[in-house]
């Protein structure tokens, strides 16, 4: 994967098929301690300890078309390529956080990448999941939270014409974090 | 910059556009977004086609996803479906997700050359 942005999209898919009805993204980098860290939690069934070890082996899935799993094997390897680190905290009904750390200015750290666009496709495909994220860099920060999003759109929130203005307007707010 | 007043008038603009047609939607547009989907470029493609669907103000289709279908090699796989009609699409690249908007699911012809057996 490219993008970070990638991997969250993929990870966040893992949540939504875990059943989760909360996701909580947050990306915080810090350039004066030279740190990126990603990290996705969410409220869904959860992995016992067996469970985890196999989730980050990448001949392992629960899916059933196709025998290998590689989202979280792809994202932990992305971030120890770096020097960073990798870590999954979970227990059976007490939702999973996957926390990837990063060192921000390593060769070969994967860019933030189009966060406007992964976040447009996962309020188009999941309408009755809560989506909070929060992008830090430096004393600059962007959330967003389909919580506060849906007092104003309702169950319009997923339409077509509003996620468009939405991938527009995080688009902007995501840049105006670079400067 | 974007406003949150802009939002708001959008989505009035939108709940009266709806509220004319009621039902579930006749096209369904579904969108292959497992790991080997995202990773060969299904969020652009997407994308593409919330964004055609928004700015072509066409009503009465959805789009979805599914997980990996097992067609890893010929994603981004998007099927197509009207009723009981089922198409389904290989490596949609965002281009390819503008001509199956115009001459699928505006013109109802589907495009024999990229269509794919599962």
């Amino acid at each position: 994967m490219e993008e970070l942005a990638l991997h969250i999209l993929d990870l966040v898919q893992n949540c939504v098929e875990a059943q989760a009805s909360w996701v909580y993204i947050r990306v915080a980098e810090d350039p004066a301690l030279n740190t990126l860290s990603v990290s996705i939690e969410d409220n869904g069934r959860g992995m016992n300890e067996e469970q985890q070890a196999r989730a980050i082996d990448p001949f392992y899935t629960t899916r059933t078309t196709r025998k290998v799993g590689l989202g979280i094997p792809l994202l932990k390897a992305a971030a120890e390529d770096t020097g960073g680190s990798f870590t999954i905290t979970s227990a059976p009904g007490r939702g999973t956080l996957i926390e990837a750390s990063f060192v921000r200015d390593h060769i070969d750290r994967v860019p933030v990448g189009n966060m406007a666009d992964t976040l447009s496709a996962l309020l188009a495909l999941h309408n009755n999941i809560e989506l909070r994220y929060e992008h830090v860099v430096g004393d600059r920060s962007f959330c967003l939270s389909t919580a506060v999003l849906r007092e104003i759109c309702g169950d319009e929130l997923s339409h077509p014409r509003i996620v468009s203005w939405l991938r527009s307007y995080i688009s902007e707010q995501e840049n105006s974090l670079e400067v | 910059m974007k406003s949150i007043e802009e939002l708001r008038r959008l989505r009035e603009e939108v709940r009266q556009m709806t509220k004319l047609r009621e039902g579930s939607p006749e096209i369904k547009i579904i969108v292959g977004m497992g790991t080997c989907g995202i990773a060969a470029g299904a969020r652009e493609t997407l994308n593409t086609f919330v964004q055609e669907v928004a700015e072509q103000s066409i009503e009465g289709v959805s789009v979805t996803q599914s997980g990996c279908v097992g067609l890893c090699d010929r994603e981004p796989i998007v099927e197509v479906q009207h009723g009981a009609e089922r198409t389904i699409y290989a490596r949609v690249t965002p281009e390819r997700a503008r001509r199956i908007v115009t001459e699928h699911i505006k013109g109802g012809r589907t495009i024999a050359e990229w269509i794919t057996r599962n």
